[in-house]
């Protein structure tokens, strides 16, 4: 059945498996709970996915360039602790620029590793995440740090804040999310990290500076671990020095989620953004319908095989692999 | 120089480096910490050892295979709970110690139907093995909560935590339990029709496919082997513990593969042995022990892991001749 | 061949229908034991649909398949060996990690007790294989270690295992040097003298006549019709092939050449080429001709700065040019047209129109984003020009034939209006009729100015679309031809290196 439907139907609808499951879930948590798609549980759900989401963001970029970044969830503790450290020792309007700098550093030793040297980006990400895992053990001592004066600092707003009613995290994740997309679908930039995605020496025999590129890639998803980590701390008002771990692998299901090939060259940030919304949706409808909220982990595991297999179904043209 | 490339020590190291690694830090460490060369303390890697080791005999399969399992941590996670659990259920209560072996024997089976979940859905799906069990490492550990209930399990029969108390003579029994694995993978993997093909279907995959070798079962094999294997690393770490947390194995797939790539397997498959990877996690196990030793804040160790593992890669490429012929890309 | 004897193979009124594609429309085809049978087709004619066929990987809808005068079925590439059709892959299907031995008797590997591999069986076995084909390496090797023609040996040594009847080469000779088809042919010789039946797919006409007892044509899914060798000609070949005649003649109005717009002095990068000295004016094209290995795509690598030279000079219009990248190749007004289209020349998975617009995007923007019009406006003049066949600039490179995805990579390099076009292997891997609208292209874009340089392995293509040809051999330049007065000889011998002492 589905597999005829899979040839006839043409993959114009496969190709939007994921927004069809997206609407599938919707309206079956909205059937199963009235709180569900009240404006309160939405907004809520929103601001919780947009630390994720926002990393997702820059991951998305990086896959698309042909790469992984394993070093997000690292990075993400040390982004936070150094920033909510630094609050109180030299305050928020330094501690910023100073936490996003130290943070672009590793996306630079990323990609200088990564684009410059071109060795396998799994194995330098999987590499800096220990790395930086350390580094964050070694400048915390291993202590947890947090803020001081959690109301008294305009701090709070990046995380605690809103406005027009809208909270800020909403606000960052959203208009990152359209900056990103415009980037990689109407300039000059998007179009190289999708030519050497897709094909390097193809890239490199057009005239397109592949190592910058994919130098350039790093760089960016460092910055969104650098503006995730400003939400966080700032919601959170302090950090453990692990904050970040495992974060790296749930936002790469994300991005999977929304149909980024691991392969590289294809993927779009707007459905990252679903991919990202859905996992939030799926973890909330659960815990909204009673259910403990580690049930969320196996929604989304037969929820990634199934999107993904329908991806590749609707490619190959059949359901299952013809591999004997 | 011409004897350097003769001495068939010397050559057998140049093709095996993580070995000339392991031998620098043996010594370095045996030099700096009075400690280190002692019988007990060797012991004592060697039992450090063995828990990301026998995982890494697996993914040394796995990845040869061409594919990747990122699922093991929490595989291990949930063979330990069941191991831990199930001897204590009444159905058992009178058989002594005896209860331990039905808990042992499901909890290794456990890890072999998650091994065999992942293994079919690779085969049948198409999926990259990296997406699957990137799932089923979500899934898996959902699975252990689940069953937990995100309480931890303590083993009631002293039997069992007193299990890794024993020893053959001067090895611990977990060691031993270890070596014997390597054997018998080191053997599987170089003498075997089935080891044979495991390099092959890595290798060239299509060559593979019209060869007749049906790559499915035999990917989904492997995937079964490693989950036996998690399993098994699983249940020693509980006796080890005396007991089973919802979160143990977290983090275990990257030290996995650490070791695994440091002993020179290819994430691109075709490539590796089990000689190489019993050299990476020995560097890694030695590695930790003896920065404890000289009482280095295990921070550091997190630092020196990345920064090899990385130096590895870049020496490797800078050494193994490039394919693209001299051509600035 | 007497009228008692049955056809090794037969295959009677095979249709294979795809979603949309009637792929093979009842196509006929035979193989007698001791004959060579060439299939000859354009790309997308059905050869190698009809190839998988024979090789059990695809299910024919309709017709039969006879082994021997039985009908037989195979749904595996295992079960058409074992009914004793072998199929030798156009690309090579060896693991290289593993020895010759393993890679001969690769899904077979003799048993011991506990599935313990019998190691002296199978190198005894491969060795007597090997030994037969007169290879001179040993089955212990690791096949990564062997040059292409002894990977090939093994591959054919794979063959042998069985007992085949029929054996179908698909293009071998794409990767081989002159020397090493010699060996094969020999090989495919002493098969048919044992009585197997050879399907031989190539697209190369001299091969075809040389080898072959019949040929048969198809074209867009169909049978065409039958020749014997003997009694035919290339021509009529063709003609079955494209359903008309092809020109080969050129149009001989006087070129005019105009300025020197490159040259290059002394141009040198140890064992790739040596002292290569050369010029190219205004409207004039200028042949490279040579072996595979001889050094001319590296030269051209070197002219778009994809490979550093030791030492040298290049000018570019009369000034001294450093090209340190693709780049500045590129802002130089260079162009290459890469040999291997699919590996360097496009990104599959992307739209036509991006694809061609890749080298320029930068630069065409208004404010900070793609000026998407003016891509457009690109694509449609370069599919009009050329003749590009494409529903739309939607569409991904990927599922294009090769003849429009070659014309996609000269259409981006066209419109970045360049002053020198080095075209590297224009038609290799295309259907004879975009070739001849290749060529035809080459001579037009010649004759309104442009400096072109045509890199090319095949005589008749060379000297179709040069006004100069420039032999190489072993990295260094053995003659310069004025088209004029080339012989196809004297180009024969200046490429093997015979005239190398009388030359230099």
């Amino acid at each position: 059945m589905l597999l005829t439907r899979l040839k006839a139907g043409g993959p114009a609808i496969a190709k939007q498996g994921i927004l069809v499951a997206f609407v599938v879930f919707m309206i079956a948590f909205s059937l199963m709970s009235d709180r569900f798609l009240s404006a309160d549980n939405i907004m809520s759900v929103f601001r919780q996915s947009a630390i994720i989401g926002v990393m997702a963001l820059g991951v998305t970029i990086v896959v698309i360039g042909g790469n992984l970044d394993l070093s997000v969830g690292s990075m993400l503790s040390f982004a936070t602790v150094l920033v909510v450290d630094l609050h109180d020792k030299i305050g928020p309007e330094l501690a910023i620029p100073v936490m996003v700098l130290a943070t672009l550093c590793l996306g630079a030793i990323n990609g200088f590793l990564i684009g410059i040297l071109r060795l396998n980006s799994l194995i330098v990400t999987l590499g800096m995440l220990s790395v930086i895992q350390g580094l964050v053990l070694i400048y915390s001592g291993g202590q947890n740090v947090d803020i001081a004066d959690q109301r008294g600092t305009w701090f709070a707003m990046f995380g605690r804040g809103a406005v027009f009613g809208i909270a800020t995290p909403i606000i960052i994740f959203g208009t990152l999310a359209v900056v990103f997309h415009v980037i990689m679908t109407t300039m000059p930039f998007g179009r190289h990290v999708h030519a050497v995605g897709g094909n390097p020496t193809a890239s490199v025999f057009s005239g397109i500076p592949r190592s910058r590129v994919v130098f350039m890639t790093y760089l960016i998803s460092a910055l969104c671990v650098a503006v995730a980590a400003i939400i966080l701390g700032s919601r959170v008002m302090g950090s453990q020095n692990n904050v970040g771990q495992g974060y790296e692998l749930q936002v790469l299901a994300a991005v999977i989620l929304g149909g980024t090939s691991l392969l590289g060259g294809s993927g779009s940030i707007l459905r990252t953004v679903l991919g990202v919304l859905m996992l939030a949706f799926i973890q909330n409808g659960l815990i909204l319908m009673g259910q403990p909220y580690y049930t969320q982990w196996l929604v989304t595991w037969a929820v990634i095989i199934i999107a993904v297999w329908l991806d590749v179904a609707a490619k190959r043209g059949r359901l299952f692999s013809p591999i004997a | 120089m011409a004897y350097f490339y003769q001495n068939p020590v010397l050559r057998w190291l140049l093709r095996n480096p993580i070995w000339g690694f392991v031998l620098i830090v043996f010594i370095f460490f045996s030099l700096s910490s009075e400690h280190f060369f002692a019988a007990r303390n060797l012991q004592n890697i060697l039992v450090q050892t063995s828990t990301i080791g026998l995982i890494a005999l697996g993914m040394t399969l796995v990845m040869i295979n061409g594919n990747i399992d990122l699922s093991v941590g929490a595989t291990l996670a949930l063979a330990a709970a069941f191991a831990v659990d199930v001897q204590s259920w009444a159905m058992f209560a009178t058989w002594g110690n005896w209860q331990i072996l039905p808990a042992v024997c499901l909890a290794l089976l456990v890890g072999i139907f998650m091994g065999a979940i992942n293994g079919f859905i690779v085969w049948k799906t198409g999926v990259d093995a990296f997406i699957v069990t990137l799932g089923a490492m979500l899934g898996i550990r959902g699975l252990v909560f689940v069953y937990t209930g995100e309480q931890s399990f303590y083993a009631m029969n002293f039997a069992y935590s007193d299990f890794s108390a024993l020893s053959f003579g001067p090895l611990p029994v977990l060691a031993v339990i270890f070596l014997l694995c390597v054997l018998i993978v080191h053997w599987l993997l170089s003498r075997t029709v089935h080891g044979r093909n495991t390099y092959a279907v890595g290798g060239n995959r299509e060559a593979a496919v019209n060869a007749g070798i049906r790559v499915g079962p035999h990917m989904m094999i492997n995937f079964m082997i490693i989950g036996f294997l998690a399993a098994l690393s699983g249940v020693l770490l509980s006796t080890q513990m005396g007991a089973a947390t919802p979160n143990l194995g977290r983090d275990y797939e990257l030290w996995v593969i650490t070791a695994v790539v440091l002993g020179g397997t290819k994430l691109t498959g075709g490539k590796g042995d089990i000689i190489g990877t019993l050299g990476g996690v020995l560097a890694i196990g030695i590695l930790r022990n003896g920065m404890n030793l000289m009482q280095v804040p295990a921070f550091y160790v997190y630092v020196i892991l990345g920064s090899i593992l990385i130096a590895v890669l870049f020496l490797d490429k800078r050494f193994n001749t490039s394919t693209d012929g001299g051509l600035r890309l | 061949m007497t009228a008692s004897r049955e056809p090794a193979l037969r295959l009677q009124g095979i249709v294979k229908t795809f979603p949309g594609v009637r792929a093979l429309d009842g196509v006929d085809f035979e193989v007698m034991p001791g004959e060579v049978h060439a299939l000859l087709g354009e790309n997308g004619a059905g050869k190698s649909t009809l190839m998988k066929v024979l090789a059990g990987m695809y299910q024919p809808d309709e017709g039969q398949i006879m082994i021997a005068g039985h009908p037989v079925q195979m749904t595996t590439p295992i079960e058409a060996k074992a009914q004793g059709v072998v199929l030798i892959h156009q690309e090579l299907s060896l693991v290289p990690e593993m020895s010759a031995a393993e890679n001969i008797y690769l899904g077979e590997l003799p048993r011991k007790s506990f599935g313990r591999v019998d190691w002296a069986t199978l190198e005894e076995r491969a060795n007597a294989i090997l030994k037969r084909l007169k290879c001179s390496f040993r089955a212990e090797v690791t096949v990564a270690n062997l040059s292409i023609a002894n990977q090939q040996m093994v591959e054919i040594a794979r063959a042998l295992t069985v007992d085949a009847r029929v054996v179908v080469f698909d293009e071998p000779t794409a990767s081989l040097t002159d020397a090493e088809k010699v060996v094969l042919f020999d090989i495919i010789n002493d098969l048919k003298a044992r009585g197997v039946g050879i399907v031989y797919i190539s697209h190369r006409m001299d091969e075809i006549f040389t080898l072959s007892d019949r040929i048969t044509v198809l074209r867009d899914g169909a049978y065409r019709g039958t020749l014997t060798t003997a009694v035919t000609n290339e021509d009529e070949v063709t003609r079955l092939m494209i359903g008309r005649s092809l020109d080969l003649s050129r149009d001989e109005a006087a070129p005019n050449f105009g300025k020197t717009m490159l040259e290059v002095r002394n141009l040198t990068c140890p064992g790739l080429f040596e002292n290569v000295s050369f010029t190219v004016r205004v409207g004039e094209v200028v042949g490279f001709y040579g072996l595979v290995g001889a050094g001319r795509t590296e030269i051209a690598e070197a002219l778009f700065g994809l490979r550093k030279p030791d030492s040298g000079e290049i000018r570019v219009d009369g000034e001294a040019a450093e090209i340190t990248s693709p780049r500045a190749a590129i802002a130089l007004g260079i162009s290459l047209v890469p040999e291997n289209r699919k590996e360097q020349g496009l990104v599959l998975q992307m739209n036509c129109r991006d694809n061609m617009t890749l080298p320029q995007v930068q630069a065409l923007t208004t404010g900070p984003f793609v000026a998407q019009g003016a891509e457009l406006a690109i694509f449609d003049k370069y599919r009009d020009r050329l003749a590009i066949k494409t529903p739309s600039w939607k569409q991904s490179a990927a599922v294009l034939s090769g003849g429009n995805q070659q014309k996609i990579v000269i259409g981006k390099w066209l419109s970045m209006t360049p002053r020198v076009l080095i075209v590297d292997e224009p038609t290799r891997g295309i259907d004879v009729g975009s070739k001849s609208e290749i060529h035809q292209l080459l001579r037009e874009l010649a004759a309104q100015g442009y400096a072109v340089i045509v890199i090319s392995s095949e005589m008749p293509e060379v000297l179709r679309v040069s006004d100069r040809i420039i032999a190489m051999y072993h990295g260094r330049i053995m003659r310069e031809f004025d088209i004029k007065d080339v012989t196809e000889d004297s180009l024969v011998q200046a490429i093997s290196g015979i005239s190398a002492e009388a030359v230099a």
